[in-house]
């Protein structure tokens, strides 16, 4: 069984208010995701305009956050969820508890991105070339653990969750790449110095992207598999 | 100065059991002339446990709970087979006396049904019947302890003549936990005790359950899900004369292993 649904109830004023709250989260996560992608793109491009704009939508990733506890609230208190629906509930409060940190981490970048519109350091392209590698693959992984929730689907959220590595891999080797540049031309220092806290950034979006998929992972198979390593992420998906 | 080390054990807390199994049944089959309602109920109830049944109506839990006491010898078309034991003596042998197998294993019902006496003969009727008291001391003893234990001396210590059924509904139950107390049991079976009270008078019972599991082993039917998430330490899952599953409450409710138990207690049950 490595799928759930919060569907099917004898109530479907249940099933409405179940399927209400999975749309939201999407609807959530789809914004953060833009957030992410506009982000990387104002980081990159130097564009102050895009960078703004990331700034200034935050705020609606946060009220979703709010507007979705409360909705996971008045689940708890006049349905009283068991089983499948109460680990529903809860993953999906602590999903969105991850989803707005990913909101927040687009913000940081967007700020680097502002900051950097304003320097008069150019950096070539192909200096971005790993950055937008990792920022490519946290997308994709953000995405992946976005459907996988949407289809309450263990095994994605798994090979989702598995993406985290290369991340943390991609991340070490801009801090390697970053660190000769910073040798090759001390000019670009600050721009550097920008370029690998943004790169901290989306490391930490793969974090939070995984979190999520564990998140998944707990509400279809029952099992609290985090601060897990991945081998137990596997034996309880695939084990059952 | 010390430090404060706190931790958080993921732990299952253990149910303060001695880890003894008080009752047992092994293929309880229950027939109703040619129907057969349970289907081999295999089970164990350990010693100062309190243990849930639950499932929709119909599913055979009360009649399961009634093999328990053999309150099934009462309808003359049902027919019980397998094995029901008391600390291992086979409760359907028959050399066991009945009445003295019902004082203990006591049973509360879904109504209140406290006997057309006063408060105090109430509790008095059946300690009288096993010969359990000698002398108006050993009643008066005998009616405060029980009452204490039920919860409910304080409120009518100033008129145990009054009538039993002159109580409200609440205090009716807690007075028929005190009447099968009153005879020493060792096992209380309880058929949906709260289903006709308030909400605080559930919650009196509810407590009170938690109080005497110290005492007894309790096996309560309850149609109420969130009853038994709170006072129970393991739940059974009956559909349609079957047992399903038997598990720690924390189990069931979070992560129940049969789909049939998940459906019934998420409400997906057409």
């Amino acid at each position: 069984m490595n799928k759930q649904r919060v569907d099917g109830h004898t109530s479907q004023a249940y099933d409405a208010e179940m399927n209400q709250v999975v749309n939201h989260v999407l609807e959530m996560g789809e914004l953060v995701t833009q957030q992410v992608e506009k982000a990387l793109q104002a980081f990159i491009h130097s564009d102050s305009a895009l960078a703004q704009q990331v700034v200034e939508k935050d705020h609606l990733v946060n009220k979703m956050e709010v507007d979705i506890d409360n909705e996971c609230v008045q689940i708890l208190v006049r349905r009283q969820p068991a089983a499948g629906d109460l680990r529903a509930v809860i993953a999906v409060i602590k999903t969105i508890k991850d989803v707005e940190r990913i909101g927040d981490q687009a913000k940081r970048i967007a700020r680097l991105a502002l900051k950097a519109s304003e320097s008069d350091q150019m950096m070539a392209p192909k200096e971005f070339n790993e950055f937008q590698t990792m920022g490519s693959r946290v997308l994709e992984m953000l995405r992946g653990a976005m459907q996988a929730f949407r289809k309450m689907d263990a095994e994605d959220a798994l090979s989702v969750a598995l993406l985290d590595k290369q991340i943390d891999n991609d991340y070490e080797a801009i801090l390697r790449q970053n660190m000769t540049y910073m040798l090759e031309d001390p000019r670009n220092i600050t721009r550097i110095v920008e370029m690998t806290w943004a790169g901290r950034a989306i490391e930490r979006i793969g974090d939070h992207a995984r979190n999520i998929c564990e998140y998944t992972i707990y509400f279809v198979k029952g099992q609290d598999v985090r601060h897990q390593d991945d081998s137990v992420l596997e034996a309880t998906v695939k084990g059952r | 100065m010390g430090a404060m080390q706190m931790t958080f054990s993921d732990e299952k807390k253990p149910t303060p059991t001695s880890g003894k199994v008080k009752m047992a049944a092994r293929d309880v089959k229950v027939f109703y002339g040619d129907n057969e309602a349970i289907h081999g109920v295999n089970m164990d109830i350990m010693e100062n446990e309190v243990v849930a049944f639950i499932g929709p109506s119909g599913c055979g839990k009360s009649t399961f709970l009634r093999c328990l006491n053999r309150m099934n010898d009462t309808i003359d078309i049902c027919r019980v087979t397998g094995k029901v034991t008391l600390d291992e003596r086979d409760i359907y042998d028959k050399s066991l006396d009945v009445v003295q197998l019902r004082a203990q294993v006591g049973m509360v019902f879904q109504k209140p049904n406290p006997f057309p006496k006063s408060i105090y003969e109430n509790i008095v009727y059946g300690p009288k019947l096993h010969g359990l008291v000698n002398s108006k001391s050993d009643m008066d003893e005998i009616v405060e302890s029980s009452l204490q234990r039920a919860g409910l001396w304080k409120e009518v210590k100033d008129r145990l003549d009054s009538p039993g059924t002159g109580l409200s509904g609440g205090q009716q139950q807690r007075l028929c936990i005190a009447r099968a107390i009153a005879v020493s049991p060792e096992v209380i079976l309880m058929d949906e005790p709260c289903s006709a009270l308030d909400p605080i008078a559930t919650s009196i019972i509810e407590e009170l359950i938690d109080e005497l599991k110290g005492s007894y082993t309790i096996a309560i039917v309850t149609h109420n899900m969130q009853q038994a998430a709170r006072v129970s330490d393991k739940t059974a899952f009956f559909h349609m004369g079957d047992l399903v599953e038997i598990s720690e409450t924390r189990e069931i409710f979070t992560n129940p292993k049969d789909r049939r138990t998940e459906d019934y207690i998420t409400g997906r049950f057409g």
